[in-house]
């Protein structure tokens, strides 16, 4: 069942539109929640009158920060550590009167039906005393009075280092030191589904159906957030529309469940509009990155250095984990005897930076693979040969975090496919000297991603299996199907190792944290990893005592080696008695009846590196600005395939989303408030399908070693590499160097026009 | 906040329909929320992302911009009206088929954009294609399963003619 | 759930001017995809609207004895572009319309509604400047004819007077035969996006003394309404058609036309681009007079 293209287990469900998501699923007469958001980007709540609004026809219930738990709680979508020191920052309450970003969370009002709570919010009355604004992260860090966040007196969250070798050596000895600086923007998931939640009591308990990657750690927030015991809350998870890491936290879950707590457990829903979504939900963090690197003669790496400045906003979520992760990176791949990295995460008045798909690795490959091809050029050396002579061929692994490690390693395969397909030596030349309006060029980036978080963060996940009467095996994960087919893989697994059909295998695809085995959900590209780990092993366990309560069913002299076949236990090569049929017996014999039923809660300390790559060509329109691409291929390296369509498909959402990170997309904040601009899906420049060019997704499959299955990382990766390497190909192309993303129409007609490729002075070249 | 509500009476998916609705009820609320039709997905409310699609009199909208009492006399399909007993249309098949399917939130609105599209039995280009499924927002699939679906059936019409 | 204080419905054009004299705080409504979103935004919440969607006499197209072509205001975008009127006579609107937003959109909007919103990025503006369109109203009492120039007032305004309603846009006959159109959108994404600049060329071209006779240059979003480049228009009018032409077109449009900085495009860009794409749309323009197939 593994390697196979078989079609998704939702598929179905969904192109009937008979799947259920969380709006889908609302009582009827359920009551409607809407947020005060804050009107300035920093400063204080002086006064608030609600009474107008509390006194509309159909309000049920306001409340302000004055109404909430005083304490403060941490959301990102972490594993929790029993350890204080590893615990998230705990900096958020769920409602406050210190506004820290424009938009921020002052008040909700509950009310019969949505216009109602609309109308009510405009009768609000609040007088703030505003602070200056800071959304610059390099400013930032100086300080502000008062802080952002009162024990963090300079701004800074958090800053970490780290060493290997001497970098000042190292850049000595050098014969070319090159130095960079690229810049990454706010940009934000796009999932077609807001976050939506509703949540109602049952006796003394919360009930919150939500649309969440974390259904476990949703709940341990809401426990932690209104201060009760965790069991007292239970989380459901239906179908959801994409998540891209923004549902990799906990977002207004929290204020959902104390609202419900307000109004006697009725039923509350809170959906977020789309406005809401992109200014009070969770970015890609903005980094800006300051690169240092020195080469000998032969263009060997010997020394590199990169500083990182991390816009994290207004508050903590994810935290420093996203800079920290692009140091990570800064010190796998490239061979490099002497390495330096350093990076700060700074709150600032803006919109809050999460997780989002590759967690820091789209913002330092950008730049890492921007400053390879800059690199390059200083040294005369075509790019992709300056990379393999500095790429690591096979096993290598990390200097700090063991066991993160490259077990297997196709990057050399992964590049020749791509450069193949772009035919890189041939355009290359072709390219060299262009003359003209209309340019063209190739370039190219890599990337390597860790699988999962051990051991950063703890990697646990749960599975239980159980026997069906028909033979069939019911199959239950605290992992979460959020689009990228986690039901399909999972079940494919079961089959897989059950010796069953697809068919056999029937997936619970809805968490519900009072019957779901624990597992901390969609992230990290971990599930197909760990949870994958834990489907094998509960799988075996099914295994091992179906066989077990056959040898009681069959004779005793029966001594051969008992084995699962497609619905059989075989004794040897010979079919001794069906699946079914033992089932039958295990339900309903008088004499041994024993429901076979298998659980595993399995922690994984395992970490493999996948890899692979981004080779683009484009055409640029000087003088209007606009990029085309013309082609465009990842090839990636994630170990064996589980299903080839559905990792397909997983490269073409990511290469996608890599292209709009680097040619449209992103989040304009005001200067003043920090309030964003185009937060809204016109303005917001997601591409659409005609602005998206036909794309190819190749793999170099190697079994990887410490894979359950030999797969390794794939559903965040194929959003890296595309925009360093259309960026790549514009150099190529233009000979501009752009340092910043996305490379929008008015920075090229800006810089095209500063090197003289266009106006007055530069007709008289083309 | 009460209103006068006014009668709408319509077809929806091939069914008459008789409801009274708010005069600010989108007709996206209408087919959600009174006729529980929940494939009609909101996505931005404005007519950007294209979850809401419908079919109108053979054309397609955006159900969140529609008030509900502009359905009167009106020809309304929805997802749920393209299954018949289990068996689903081409287009729905082809969307399984080419892996045009990931989160399902965006499929419905799409499929309906699709189906138009055929039913008009013209043989378009990949490129004009594209154009016409380009009111429909995705973040998971990169548009190119979908067209590629779209393409296919629109090819096997083709070549049936 | 629309904030919408009192929903009036007409059936012709007589009962929607009574309803909006009775009801002049009424706002009109017609495909809903620009008056539904200022309601969801706030800036049009509670309003009282008279709707005009299933007024019959709104819609459709004609060409009229005269030559003149008829274009109800009604008529949604998807039907101008699919209408064999508009693509055998004014292919330039059909094109231009077909640029609005994504085909969900283009099945609701109205050109009526376009142009009504006073909103300087509208497509079909530029080339119904350039087609010296006449918007023609009704008011209970024989209504007005407008020339689209003296139409839009400023930014979000337009020349409506309390109790009229825009009933249809009329091209000349005159204003078409023998000419030539072009409309380039510039924006930042092929669909689903208002134009960041647009220019709309119309030329008459006398391919045997390859002169340039007459020309009409109309941008959106250079200035606060669409902006007919009158200055370049004379300048280039009865010139040779050469390389000379074109750069004289970019030229002097960067010089008539002035747009504004604003955080979706600096003025500096806007300029570059608008004198681009008015050479381009010219290029074009030349291009269909000698013989050039419709894309």
């Amino acid at each position: 069942m593994i390697g196979k293209s078989v079609p998704r287990v939702d598929a179905y469900e969904k192109v009937t539109g008979r799947a259920k998501f969380t709006d889908d699923m609302v009582p009827p007469g359920c009551l409607v929640a809407k947020v005060y958001h804050a009107a300035i980007g920093n400063g204080i709540v002086k006064s608030i009158d609600t009474s107008e609004a509390e006194a509309l026809e159909g309000v049920v219930k306001v409340v302000t920060f004055k109404d909430v738990p005083d304490h403060c709680y941490p959301t990102p979508g972490h594993p929790w550590s029993v350890e204080p020191a590893h615990q998230d920052v705990a900096d958020r309450n769920i409602l406050t009167g210190r506004i820290r970003y424009y938009g921020d969370d002052i008040a909700a009002v509950v009310a019969e039906d949505e216009r109602t709570a609309v109308r009510a919010l405009k009768l609000i009355k609040v007088e703030y005393e505003e602070y200056p604004v800071e959304i610059h992260p390099r400013k930032s860090m100086y300080g502000s009075h008062p802080p952002i966040h009162f024990d963090k007196k300079d701004n800074v969250l958090n800053r970490t280092n780290f060493f290997i070798g001497n970098v000042d050596e190292g850049l000595e000895q050098s014969d070319t030191v090159v130095k960079r600086s690229y810049k990454t923007s706010m940009v934000q998931h796009c999932h077609l589904e807001n976050p939506v939640s509703f949540a109602y009591m049952e006796k003394d308990r919360i009930v919150v159906v939500t649309s969440t990657q974390i259904p476990h750690i949703v709940r341990r927030v809401i426990g932690q957030a209104l201060g009760i015991p965790w069991g007292r809350v239970r989380v459901i998870k239906p179908y959801i529309g994409g998540g891209f890491g923004n549902k990799q936290d906990v977002l207004y879950e929290p204020l959902n469940a104390f609202l419900t707590m307000q109004v006697g457990g009725r039923p509350v829903k809170l959906e977020l509009t789309r406005e809401e979504t992109f200014c009070n939900t969770r970015t890609r963090h903005a980094i800006e990155y300051d690169l240092t690197a020195g080469v000998d003669k032969e263009g060997r790496l010997l020394a590199k250095d990169m500083e990182a400045y991390s816009n994290q906003g207004a508050y903590a979520s994810h935290g420093h984990a996203i800079a920290a992760n692009g140091l990570t990176a800064w010190r796998l791949q490239y061979a490099c005897p002497n390495i330096r990295g350093e990076a700060y995460t700074i709150y600032t008045n803006t919109p809050v930076g999460g997780a989002m798909r590759a967690y820091g690795i789209p913002e330092a490959a950008f730049a890492i693979e921007c400053f390879m091809d800059d690199i390059a050029a200083e040294i005369h050396m075509d790019p992709l040969e300056f990379r393999r002579k500095n790429l690591i061929r096979g096993y290598y692994e990390d200097a700090y975090l063991k066991p993160i490690a490259a077990n297997s390693n196709g990057i050399f395969q992964c590049l020749e496919k791509g450069a193949e397909y772009i035919r890189w030596e041939e355009k290359r030349k072709e390219y060299a000297a262009q003359t003209g309006n209309i340019r063209r060029g190739v370039g190219v980036a890599l990337f390597c991603y860790k699988t999962g978080v051990w051991p950063i963060s703890l990697e646990i996940a749960g599975a239980r299996m159980s026997l069906n009467q028909d033979g069939s095996v019911q199959l239950q994960l605290g992992a979460t199907e959020i689009g990228q087919g986690a039901d399909t893989v999972f079940t494919q697994m079961a089959a897989e190792t059950l010796h069953l059909e697809m068919k056999d295998i029937h997936i619970v695809t809805v968490q519900d944290t009072d019957v779901t085995p624990f597992d901390t959900g969609a992230y990290a590209s971990r599930q197909s990893f760990i949870t994958g780990t834990a489907v094998k092993q509960c799988a075996e366990q099914l295994r091992d005592k179906i066989l077990a309560y056959a040898k009681t069913l069959l004779p005793k002299e029966e001594t051969r080696e008992l084995s699962l076949d497609h619905g059989w236990i075989l004794a040897g090569d010979e079919e001794a008695i069906s699946l079914g049929a033992l089932a039958q017996e295990c339900y309903y014999s008088l004499t041994n009846s024993s429901v076979i039923t298998a659980e595993v809660s399995t922690q994984v300390k395992k970490n493999t590196i996948a890899t692979g790559c981004c080779f683009a060509e484009v055409e640029v329109d000087l003088k209007l600005g606009q990029i085309k691409i013309l082609h465009i291929i990842n090839v990636h390296d994630s170990g064996r395939l589980l299903n080839p369509q559905l990792a397909e498909m997983q490269v073409h959402g990511g290469m996608s989303m890599g292209m709009g990170y680097g040619l449209s997309e992103q989040l304009i904040l005001d200067e003043k408030t920090g309030r964003p601009l185009n937060g809204n899906l016109l303005d917001y420049k997601l591409m659409t399908a005609l602005d998206t060019p036909d794309m190819e997704a190749e793999f170099v499959e190697l079994n990887d070693p410490v894979g359950p299955y030999g797969n390794k990382a794939l559903g965040e990766p194929p959003a890296i590499p595309g925009a360093p390497a259309i960026r790549n190909a514009v150099l190529h192309a233009t000979g501009v160097a752009f340092n910043e993303i996305p490379l929008t129409p008015q920075r090229l007609i800006k810089a095209f026009t500063e090197a003289g490729l266009i106006g007055k002075e530069g007709e008289q070249h083309v | 906040m009460k209103k006068e509500r006014v009668l709408v009476q319509c077809t929806v998916n091939g069914k008459e329909v008789a409801e009274y609705v708010d005069p600010g009820e989108s007709l996206l609320e209408m087919l959600r929320n009174r006729l529980g039709l929940t494939s009609v997905k909101k996505g931005c409310e404005v007519g950007e992302c294209g979850a809401c699609t419908v079919i109108v009199d053979g054309e397609t909208i955006d159900s969140c911009i529609y008030l509900a009492v502009w359905a009167e006399g009106r020809n309304i399909r929805t997802l749920e009206g393209l299954e018949k007993n289990g068996e689903l249309t081409r287009i729905q098949e082809a969307f399984i088929e080419e892996g045009a399917v990931q989160c399902g939130f965006c499929t419905p609105g799409f499929i309906m954009s699709a189906t138009v599209l055929l039913e008009k039995g013209e043989v378009l280009t990949r490129e004009a294609i594209k154009k016409q499924m380009s009111g429909n927002l995705c973040r998971c699939t990169g548009y190119q399963n979908i067209v590629n679906a779209v393409e296919k059936v629109m090819k096997e019409n083709a070549d049936q003619k | 759930m629309y904030d919408i204080e009192n929903y009036y419905n007409a059936e012709t054009i007589k009962e929607a001017v009574t309803l909006l004299k009775e009801h002049p705080e009424a706002r009109i409504i017609s495909g809903g995809s620009d008056v539904l979103i200022k309601i969801r935004e706030g800036k049009l919440a509670g309003t009282s609207l008279v709707c005009i969607r299933d007024i019959k006499e709104l819609k459709g197209i004609i060409k009229m004895d005269s030559g003149d072509i008829y274009i109800g205001a009604g008529t949604t975008f998807s039907h101008i572009t699919s209408d064999p009127v508009i693509q055998e006579n004014i292919p330039v609107l059909g094109e231009a319309v077909d640029q609005v937003g994504g085909p969900q959109i283009r099945n609701i909007g109205t050109i009526g509604g376009n142009i009504c919103n006073g909103a300087v990025s509208a497509d079909s503006a530029p080339a119904l400047f350039s087609l010296n369109a006449m918007i023609r109203t009704a008011d209970g009492s024989g209504g007005r004819t407008v020339p689209i120039h003296d139409f839009y007032l400023g930014p979000g305004k337009v020349d409506v007077k309390p109790g009229e309603l825009v009933t249809h846009i009329l091209i000349p006959e005159k204003e078409y035969t023998g000419y030539h159109g072009h409309y380039i959108k510039y924006s930042m994404r092929r669909a689903m996006d208002i134009a960041t600049l647009g220019c709309c060329v119309v030329s008459r071209i006398n391919p045997s003394a390859n002169i340039l006779e007459d020309i009409r240059i109309t941008f959106g979003v250079a200035a606060p309404v669409p902006l007919r480049c009158v200055k370049t228009e004379e300048a280039l009018k009865g010139s040779p058609v050469n390389e000379k032409l074109y750069q004289a077109i970019e030229d002097k449009v960067r010089e008539e036309i002035h747009p504004r900085d604003s955080w979706r495009a600096s003025r500096e860009f806007r300029l570059q681009i608008g004198g681009e794409i008015a050479r381009r749309a010219l290029e074009r323009t030349v291009e269909l007079a000698a013989g050039g197939e419709r894309k």
